[in-house]
């Protein structure tokens, strides 16, 4: 049932493949990071149509699917003169998708900030961006790590949806390999095992990171 | 144009809410079974529930509802496309949803267990009668977010064409070619399905913290 010469035949082809997996995890985690700060602090703006804009925003794309978001991107925007390559469409929708849940993330970091600290950074007269960006952030963040790299596993594990807008990143690799072949167990349970291992090794890494950081 | 795409989309959307519902109730009981057996003194037990946790959360869904559909008939399984959808779904819920079982029972506090015991309650009624309620209300929340997560993750059995909201919504969009209408009330669909959860969740998180201070 298991054919090992077939399954050593496609390892090297999917192997390759996780190269593109991997850089979209890492690119779409950027614009996460970013987009989740912007959110967050647009949602603690005391203009109300914005801080209302970004509450909005959150709930709307954490309530639906990223693949009907990344369909959306790919084939809505051409229509309106923006047409972007899967990999750019792709880290576009995964790390926007993200950023609503970073953005989570960065609001639990800043709302364990005592109180204390931004009055003393009142009482010493910084400016708001100074406070933030010497009191505030510095102090939220790094207690948060550990969780952002959770969800860096997480969005690891959504990369296979960006084979539906024809991205050939390691599942889609494994579609058409299949689809050679008419055999699909060797080439899925590669990539699932590739899966397992490099998430729930590096969730062991957050896991240690976790205990190093409640050390300090 | 819409009197022609609308009910196209009811049917669509009566197989998303059928599939997010039948699996949310076997999401359910399989995080109750895997949540529990991660605490049993059983060593077997613990090992086997850890590892179909570790096996679900560390793979994608994706790949599982892919490996189900297609890999699983090389073995003479061969599944229809809502079992193996419903299958997918609430194999990969069930393993996140007993973690939440097991977090939530480990943080009801030690003294309840004791006091139990002072009680000289069985380890049955202990669990039943002192803990569960307990923790049942505090797993209320995540639960209801876990059901979103769900309702999202159908959208993934479009692609092993089951009919459901976004299948539908790939079809007409191939026949008539209007992504941006089609994709936009896909998109407020899929919104409007999950209203009714995420205000029940903050209803129920709003009588829960009321009577804590």
């Amino acid at each position: 049932m298991w054919n090992w010469d077939y399954t050593l035949l496609i390892l090297p082809q999917i192997l390759e493949a996780l190269k593109i997996t991997v850089s979209a995890t890492f690119v779409a985690f950027a614009v996460a990071l970013v987009v989740g700060l912007i959110l967050t602090l647009a949602r603690r703006s005391d203009f109300k149509p914005l801080s209302l804009f970004a509450q909005g925003f959150i709930e709307f794309v954490r309530s639906t699917p990223l693949l009907v978001q990344l369909y959306f991107i790919f084939y809505v925007l051409p229509e309106h003169g923006l047409s972007l390559s899967p990999f750019i469409a792709g880290v576009m929708g995964l790390g926007l998708h993200y950023s609503t849940y970073l953005s989570e993330v960065y609001r639990g970091g800043i709302e364990s900030i005592p109180p204390g600290q931004w009055e003393a950074a009142k009482a010493l007269n910084f400016t708001p961006l100074e406070t933030w960006r010497k009191i505030i952030l510095p102090q939220s963040i790094p207690p948060v790590i550990p969780v952002m790299g959770n969800y860096l596993i997480t969005m690891f594990k959504e990369t296979p949806v960006l084979s539906a807008i024809t991205l050939v990143e390691i599942m889609q690799t494994a579609k058409m390999l299949g689809s050679h072949s008419f055999r699909y167990l060797e080439a899925f349970t590669i990539v699932g095992v590739l899966f397992l291992v490099l998430s729930y090794s590096s969730s062991l890494m957050v896991r240690r990171l976790e205990v190093r950081l409640n050390l300090r | 144009m819409w009197f022609d795409i609308l009910p196209s989309f009811w049917e669509g959307a009566k197989i998303t809410i059928q599939l997010t519902l039948f699996s949310a109730v076997i999401a359910f009981f399989l995080a109750f079974l895997a949540g529990f057996g991660r605490l049993s003194k059983i060593k077997a037990v613990r090992f086997l529930a850890a590892t179909y946790v570790e096996i679900f959360r560390g793979t994608s869904l994706f790949v599982q509802l892919f490996w189900i559909y297609f890999a699983l008939p090389l073995f003479g399984i061969m599944l229809p496309k809502m079992l193996a959808g419903v299958l997918a779904l609430s194999l990969n819920a069930g393993a996140y949803g007993s973690e939440i079982v097991r977090s939530t029972i480990i943080s009801v506090p030690k003294g309840q267990t004791e006091a139990a015991i002072a009680l000289n309650m069985t380890p049955w009624q202990r669990t039943w009668l002192v803990i569960l309620p307990q923790a049942l209300v505090m797993m209320l929340p995540a639960f209801g977010n876990l059901i979103i997560e769900m309702l999202k993750g159908t959208a993934l059995v479009s692609l092993v064409t089951l009919a459901d909201l976004t299948f539908v919504a790939t079809v007409l969009n191939s026949s008539i070619m209007r992504p941006t209408e089609i994709f936009s009330v896909l998109l407020v669909i899929y919104f409007v399905i999950s209203l009714p959860f995420t205000r029940g969740i903050r209803w129920i998180e709003h009588r829960l913290s009321a009577g804590r201070y």
